[in-house]
């Protein structure tokens, strides 16, 4: 009779699962498992809800990435009701979508995953942390809480809320920006483009060189990869179509309002998460590590896999440097913190784009609305990975039924093949400490679920 | 030492636990004065040993606890009892664990009904409800209240950093803390110019009237523009820069601090505000959604099925 190995509850993440690690009698890992331990039911009680209300309701998916629920879902309810927002809304919206990716990095890369690289995956646990960083190099640790906090202030002076927000509503915008909160914003945004700078510069010196042998080795898979570009193929964070590519490099391409056609949703009776799996490549659903069926993965390191290229001038100098290191497909699982840096620069790059665009301060920000029946699906990239919010409405605009694949939930096959992977290979016969399950930890963290 | 502190997180979202982290470079003070001794989102303290292999659910001894969410399954319950054992004062932290919040908008079908609906989506194969290893759900949506005796209610959705730095502050001093006891009206600086002739109340559809160039003080309130806003029956707490949050957005409010006073019923509140300013309030669309951040205390409940008559 084996054992099984309970890490409990998996810590610096958003959300509740656990570690389940199967044991055989001579203590090898025999199974491995992450469960997702919680379940709200969103879909099911939007139902009946005005259909405008929802924006402000679904938000609460995520505290961490609220904004990306609020526009995912305001463009779903745009398309129920038959409505475009006028250009300005729009990139009301996709500012706010880009602040919002800007803290959220920031958040996950120093705060939440920072801990095992600058102090040590050995380290002591109770020093191990963001608490821990604050004593041992309160330089940096005061600069991270600046920036990020920062980044969260800009969006709540000029939307009122950064968690939870409201000012998304459907048909555009609900306040108009004026010329003094473009100048504020602008001169904030360009103080964390040179964080982000400096953030990349010393991952590069301090994490990733240090950590060569890890970020090539640990949990990685062999798998497929989802995100969102444009027509040039340009890596896109709210608006585009989908593009989804198998192992080998070969791609498809489809507008978002067809996914039911290409994704499906597997459920296992051992976690509240669905699996998301590519039903289109017609090879049904395994995790088999040796030969996965239908398994993709999306967030940061996919979107970097499947664009052609970034259309800001630093994030794609460090895109092409990506490229030109690790191939394409890169499939370390720990590179997804590469390519958050990536994104990160990126989000200021075209954050500032938007604020010099001379109409973002016009005052045309909502069209009419008129509430109907319809249906409507949007999506916008949210930090961990493809959101869609598919929703029907009545006459009276409100909501009949909703379906949503939250960005995580792609990754929920994938991160249990990492565990899987982490464990096998790190535990031998029956031999491991604190540390070395810390590390199988690292492999769920790197897709900062 | 400082003064430890643990945290818990139940069925929530971890933007209250943002909001601590919103408390911004004072944060950095805050963390002279305290020692957290468990928080899942920030530090690596295992419920069953740091080897997993413990058979009892364990957290820390703390003077004070934190607690975030509602109570909607047997895991969170068994959390939340663990936490009300080891933390001398117990603190609920926004507003699902004050008042279920909006997960608890569930309690509209019930936990059972709504969480097999989840799993029978367009795009979900097999429908069946995951049974192994995942924690068993409740009947409902409980606030904290419900299950275990708490000591300091810090409602918001999310809470305002600075009410939560007054509260850790407080206790470590060893005071009182000071909190808001008014209502969202009472901290709007929106004009109100008296009972108008609105008589219906609207959806938020179009923008509220407004001149943009003009500070918020020269709006005219939200309610009084025929616009539904539930300042009126929401305690205070989110204002940050002298205005209510969503209404510095120009935008009505929701109620998401929850009833003015704790055993407050937002929705009947809403209608009588309504009704005795001469507002119909059948012109209220889907009613029940003005508990949607206060379902819990049994406020919120599935329909009687509707009787079938006989011919």
């Amino acid at each position: 009779m084996g054992k099984v190995i309970n890490i409990q509850p998996v810590t610096r993440i958003e959300g509740h699962a656990k570690i389940a690690i199967h044991l055989d009698d001579d203590g090898n890992v025999s199974d491995a498992f992450l469960h997702i331990m919680s379940l709200r039911g969103f879909e099911k009680f939007i139902e009946g809800r005005s259909a405008e209300e929802v924006p402000r309701i679904v938000n609460r998916i995520c505290g961490i990435c609220p904004w990306m629920h609020h526009l995912s879902s305001n463009k779903a309810v745009d398309e129920c009701f038959g409505v475009t927002p006028t250009p300005t809304g729009h990139k009301l919206r996709e500012l706010c979508q880009t602040m919002a990716h800007i803290n959220d990095k920031i958040l996950h890369f120093f705060f939440l995953a920072a801990p095992d690289f600058v102090l040590g995956p050995d380290s002591d646990f109770a020093v191990r942390n963001v608490i821990g960083i604050v004593k041992e190099a309160p330089e940096l640790a005061t600069q991270v809480v600046k920036m990020r906090q920062l980044g969260q202030m800009m969006l709540e002076r000029f939307a009122g809320k950064a968690i939870h927000p409201i000012a998304g509503v459907v048909g555009g915008f609900a306040k108009p920006m004026d010329e003094e909160e473009r100048k504020g914003l602008l001169e904030d945004t360009r103080t964390l483009l040179d964080f982000a700078l400096f953030a990349m510069d010393f991952a590069k010196t301090n994490v990733f060189s240090k950590y060569e042998e890890t970020i090539a080795s640990l949990g990685t898979i062999t798998t497929g990869f989802l995100g969102t570009v444009d027509d040039t193929g340009a890596l896109q964070l709210y608006d585009g179509h989908l593009r989804l590519m198998k192992a080998d490099g070969s791609m498809t391409e489809f507008p978002v309002n067809q996914y039911d056609q290409y994704l499906s949703e597997h459920v296992e009776s051992w976690t509240y998460g669905k699996l998301p799996y590519a039903k289109c490549w017609d090879e049904g659903f395994s995790m088999d590590l040796d030969n996965p069926k239908g398994i993709y993965r999306a967030n940061t390191l996919a979107r970097i896999n499947v664009s052609d290229g970034i259309g800001t001038p630093h994030a794609h100098g460090e895109f092409e440097e990506f490229r030109e290191k690790f191939g394409r497909p890169a499939q370390g699982t720990l590179l997804y913190h590469w390519a958050r840096l990536i994104e990160l620069i990126y989000s200021c790059e075209r954050t500032i784009e938007l604020l010099e665009q001379d109409d973002i301060t016009d005052t045309n920000i909502r069209a009419k609305v008129e509430p109907k029946a319809g249906r409507g699906i949007g999506h916008v990239e949210a930090p961990r990975g493809t959101l869609i919010h598919d929703y029907t409405t009545d006459e009276n605009g409100l909501i009949v039924k909703a379906n949503m694949i939250v960005g995580t939930t792609h990754n929920i096959a994938p991160m249990n093949m990492s565990v899987k992977q982490a464990a096998t290979t790190l535990i031998k016969d029956g031999i491991y400490d604190e540390g070395l399950l810390n590390k199988v930890e690292m492999a769920v963290r790197a897709y900062d679920p | 030492m400082g003064v430890s502190v643990a945290e818990e997180w139940l069925h929530s979202c971890s933007g209250c636990e943002i909001a601590i982290l919103n408390i911004g470079e004072s944060l950095i003070d805050i963390l002279g004065l305290i020692d957290f001794v468990h928080i899942p989102v920030l530090m690596d303290h295992k419920y069953y040993g740091q080897l997993g292999d413990g058979k009892d659910l364990e957290i820390p001894e703390a003077v004070v606890g934190i607690v975030s969410g509602s109570v909607a399954n047997e895991e969170h319950l068994e959390v939340l009892e663990v936490m009300r054992k080891q933390c001398k004062v117990l603190i609920a932290l926004g507003t699902c664990a004050t008042h279920g919040g909006l997960p608890a908008l569930m309690n509209s079908s019930g936990l059972g009904e709504g969480i097999r609906d989840t799993y029978s989506t367009s795009t979900t194969e097999d429908c069946q409800v995951p049974t192994d290893i995942v924690p068993k759900p409740l009947d409902r949506v409980y606030a904290l209240d419900e299950k275990v005796k708490i000591d300091i209610i810090l409602p918001g959705c999310p809470p305002n950093p600075k009410l939560i730095a007054e509260v850790i502050t407080a206790l470590v001093e060893g005071r009182d803390p000071v909190l808001p006891g008014k209502s969202v009206c009472d901290t709007c600086p929106t004009k109100r110019e008296g009972k108008g002739d609105v008589k219906e109340v609207r959806r938020f559809l179009q923008n509220a009237k407004f001149d943009s160039d003009k500070p918020i003080s020269d709006m005219r309130c939200l309610l009084e523009q025929g616009l539904m806003c539930m300042g009126p029956v929401t305690a205070a707490g989110c204002a940050r820069r002298g205005t209510p949050s969503c209404i510095s957005a120009r935008v009505p409010c929701r109620g998401c601090f929850g009833p003015v006073l704790k055993d407050g019923n937002q929705m009947l509140d809403m209608m009588n505000a309504l009704a005795s300013n001469g507002i119909d309030f059948k012109s209220v669309v889907d009613r029940r959604s003005l508990l949607r951040f206060s379902g819990a205390h049994g406020l919120l409940r599935p329909l009687p099925a509707r009787k079938v008559t006989e011919e």
